[in-house]
């Protein structure tokens, strides 16, 4: 196929001293410390969940007590939702969104580099609670009363609600930070109607991450407030609602799920063109269905609280809702098959991560139409049902997406390919893991298992599934290690791809792998959806795409002024979760970290951003 | 932010002419309005949850119509400040800039008066009761935006002095502040409303 730059890759992107990752700015080695970190964090909650699906083996297990259990599956879920799977898509926002706007940083690279570090501290500190005392055991949505003080006494909820204030604020730094990108940096001629889906759906992402958090932050703000100075926002005693914190956490939690499952969707929407060659089908409606989920999204959180008693009418309408919700969904499934539809399909591991991501989802989507009903729900709430309906959804959807995503750009940022044949045994492995693990939780929970109960008796008809369920637990947790063995050997030993493996259409195919410091030589001019196609096969005029031969290059360089290195923003990350540290540890920490954060915004804005 | 720094981002390239900083202020903005209008729910909910202590008759409409008069002044003020920057007044740009401050500080010494009256003659503290939890959450909050704003506006003053805001320059500094003023402000209107009139 044509390659289009004859550009030598540039090494510099990602190599260097410790000191330059620590004050880099960017964005391609933000994305890659994002990546590697959630991960990381992926890592430790899937070890959290096979310590679960161990207990759950067998009936009246011991593997973990059952205080150990509550642990377990309160920092399952809240590592997974903040610090594995947000993350990861963050990653691919910074990776990928200013490549495929043509531009060469995001907008506040600082800022950028600041949200990396508080959310890396972040997690840190919320799972430094293993050690310190005890972990978080609410639950990953920590109803009230349980996280009163009357009930958990030891700083186990205070490291939960820190760290989520300390992680919402890194998500709403990044988020304002791509809505400004991708709103005021795209390249001539790229407008809104020609961007890739992956970048409209990270734009819809960042507006319901920056529109929904604000629910949860008050929430936690009076959560605190009642645990340290004596509130009862939430203490019935004292006149409070404990259903109140029910509300806040939902009108965040369910536009949450979207913010998890709408980048994959992105990926999605990028992997199935370029391995079918054909552009995307219905692009316009593919990108107005992922805004009408976002907006529908605030208007269906009271569906997990179905058996509240809010009455018939609340019931009735947000049932309503949340099925007129599988209505956008569905176009979206549909316009991918129809994309596939036709097509000249490549079954390469990218797309059959792809493939699984959107059948899976529609396992998914179903079970949640049969969920959205309040005489099912009732039947099944709290049940092992939710459990396979959202590992569905977030499992079956978001983690295929985004490993999907993973083997399609990796050869971008590497130059080398992951190995192809371990890729597709890591597929199947996961898909028959998964498979194996969450479809017999349909069943448990039909059956009554509850979910978030450290065991089961012996006589309950639950011994198979649960067996079923642990034996593929133990797949998943088997293939990712070889994702990561594959991902490891092909940084260096993979076999090199060149710059347009896959005879992308999008405009990071048209730059080196991996792509230069300052991205593109000359800043592409854009007149349609996949400029990198045009240039290829002759339509359309694509401007200075092009036009960047190796000497080219190299005398351009020096025009081309990329924002400096900076270590404030690690310094304020670090004095802002100091800060948080000292409402736990000792309060000199408050003093420590309010400095440093003074200290760092006086050096932030004294320096010269460049 | 420094003088050497801002002839540099007029080169950059936004799609939609604004800059770069104001765009991101107003994304900024959009997240502050779901964040008070958590607070104020939250307020409208416990107002009348008293358990039978101090409640909104506690308020003196008198002050805080008083203090809103000036923290919604102020505004004007912030807006004769930019003009007057713009039009390469800088005396008058600081002496407008000066007086948003004392106008917020006016507000702010109004709030600490009803604050420590409240925990003082009226036994209202946050742990009386919901309306005092709430009301002190949410006023505080709002408090504490107008703090942090009259800091920034210090910031902004002082830099008027090491070469900032010179006649031609761009005024993208003061516009920011001014943007999180005016919202301040806005948010006070719905407080005030919501919470002491009606």
């Amino acid at each position: 196929m044509a390659t289009v730059t004859a550009t030598a890759p540039d090494t510099r992107t990602f190599s260097g001293t410790a000191w330059s990752w620590i004050t880099t700015v960017d964005h391609k080695r933000i994305a890659v410390l994002y990546l590697v970190t959630s991960l990381a964090f992926f890592m430790l909650g899937g070890l959290e969940a096979l310590l679960m699906r161990l207990q759950l083996a067998t009936p009246e297990a011991d593997v973990v007590s059952a205080e150990r259990f509550t642990e377990l599956f309160t920092m399952h879920g809240t590592t997974m939702v903040f610090l594995a799977l947000m993350p990861l898509s963050a990653a691919f926002f910074n990776l990928l969104v200013p490549l495929m706007i043509g531009a060469r940083d995001v907008a506040f690279p600082r800022l950028n580099a600041l949200s990396y570090w508080i959310y890396l501290f972040g997690g840190i500190f919320m799972n430094i609670s293993f050690v310190a005392g005890g972990a978080p055991n609410a639950g990953w949505f920590g109803y009230a009363p349980l996280t009163d003080t009357a009930f958990e006494a030891t700083h186990a909820i205070d490291f939960w609600a820190f760290g989520l204030q300390i992680l919402g604020v890194s998500s709403i730094l990044a988020s304002i930070n791509f809505i400004v990108t991708i709103i005021n940096m795209r390249a001539p001629g790229m407008t809104l109607n020609r961007m890739p889906m992956f970048v409209w759906m990270s734009m819809i992402t960042a507006f319901l991450i920056i529109f929904a958090f604000p629910a949860i932050t008050i929430g936690l703000v009076l959560l605190l407030f009642d645990r340290y100075i004596e509130t009862s926002f939430f203490i019935p005693e004292g006149g409070g609602d404990p259903v109140l914190w029910q509300h806040l956490f939902w009108v965040f939690g369910h536009p949450e799920v979207y913010i998890l499952i709408l980048p994959a969707m992105g990926i999605v929407s990028e992997i199935l063109p370029t391995y079918s060659r054909k552009p995307l089908f219905g692009y316009a409606v593919v990108a107005y269905s992922g805004a009408a989920i976002a907006l529908v999204g605030f208007g269906v959180w009271t569906h997990h609280m179905f058996t509240v008693g809010l009455g018939p009418i609340a019931d009735t309408a947000f049932a309503i809702s949340t099925m007129a919700i599988a209505v956008p969904t569905g176009v979206k499934i549909f316009n991918w098959i129809a994309t596939l539809y036709g097509g000249s399909i490549s079954l390469k591991s990218p797309m059959l991560f792809a493939v699984g991501m959107v059948s899976m989802f529609i396992i998914g989507g179903l079970s949640g139409v049969m969920l959205g009903s309040p005489p099912i729900d009732a039947q099944v709430q709290d049940t092992y049902f939710v459990v396979a309906h959202l590992h569905y959804v977030l499992f079956g959807g978001t983690v295929f997406g985004l490993f999907g995503g993973i083997y399609h750009w990796f050869p971008k940022f590497t130059g080398r390919f992951m190995h192809d044949g371990w890729g597709k045994v890591h597929w199947l492995l996961m898909l028959i893991g998964f498979n194996l693990t969450f479809l017999p939780q349909h069943m448990l929970g039909i059956d009554g298992m509850p979910r978030r109960v450290h065991t089961y008796a012996a006589d309950m008809g639950f011994d198979l599934w649960n067996m079923m369920s642990t034996v593929g637990s133990l797949m998943i947790g088997f293939s990712f290690l070889i994702f990561i063995i594959n991902a490891l050997r092909s940084i260096r030993h993979g076999e090199p791809s060149g710059s347009d493996p896959w005879d992308g259409g999008t405009l990071e195919w048209t730059i080196p792998s991996p792509p230069p410091v300052y991205n593109f030589a000359h800043i592409p001019i854009v007149d349609s959806r996949y400029p990198a196609w045009d240039l290829k096969r002759g339509g359309g005029h694509t401007g200075a795409v092009a036009t960047a031969p190796e000497a080219d290059a190299e005398a351009d360089e020096p025009d081309i002024h990329m924002p400096n290195p900076s270590y404030w923003p690690i310094v304020m990350a670090a004095g802002m979760v100091l800060a948080a540290c000292g409402l736990i540890f000792h309060q000199a920490f408050i003093l420590l970290g309010a400095v440093l954060f003074a200290i760092s915004l006086l050096g932030w804005i004294e320096e010269p951003a460049g | 932010m420094t003088a050497e720094a801002h002839g540099h981002h007029e080169e950059h390239h936004s799609s939609t002419g604004l800059d770069n900083r104001k765009l991101g202020m107003w994304a900024f903005l959009g997240s502050e309005t779901m964040f008070f209008g958590s607070l104020i729910l939250v307020m409208l909910i416990n107002k009348h949850n008293t358990l039978g202590g101090p409640g909104q008759e506690v308020l003196d409409l008198v002050l805080t119509s008083f203090t809103t008069f000036v923290l919604l002044t102020s505004s004007l003020a912030m807006v004769l400040s930019l003009a007057a920057f713009r039009n390469g007044s800088l005396l008058w740009g600081r002496i407008w800039l000066g007086m948003v401050m004392l106008m917020g500080l006016i507000f702010l010494g109004g709030q600490v008066y009803e604050f420590t009256e409240f925990v003082t003659h009226k036994d209202l503290t946050p742990s009386t009761n919901l309306f005092g939890a709430s009301f002190y959450t949410l006023v505080g909050f709002h408090g504490a935006h107008v703090a942090i704003g009259v800091l920034w506006l210090g910031t902004v003053l002082a830099y008027s002095w090491r070469g900032r805001f010179q006649p031609g320059m761009d005024m993208w500094g003061i516009e920011l502040v001014g943007l999180y003023w005016h919202f301040v402000d806005l948010v006070w209107v719905a407080i005030f409303t919501l919470i002491y009139l009606i």
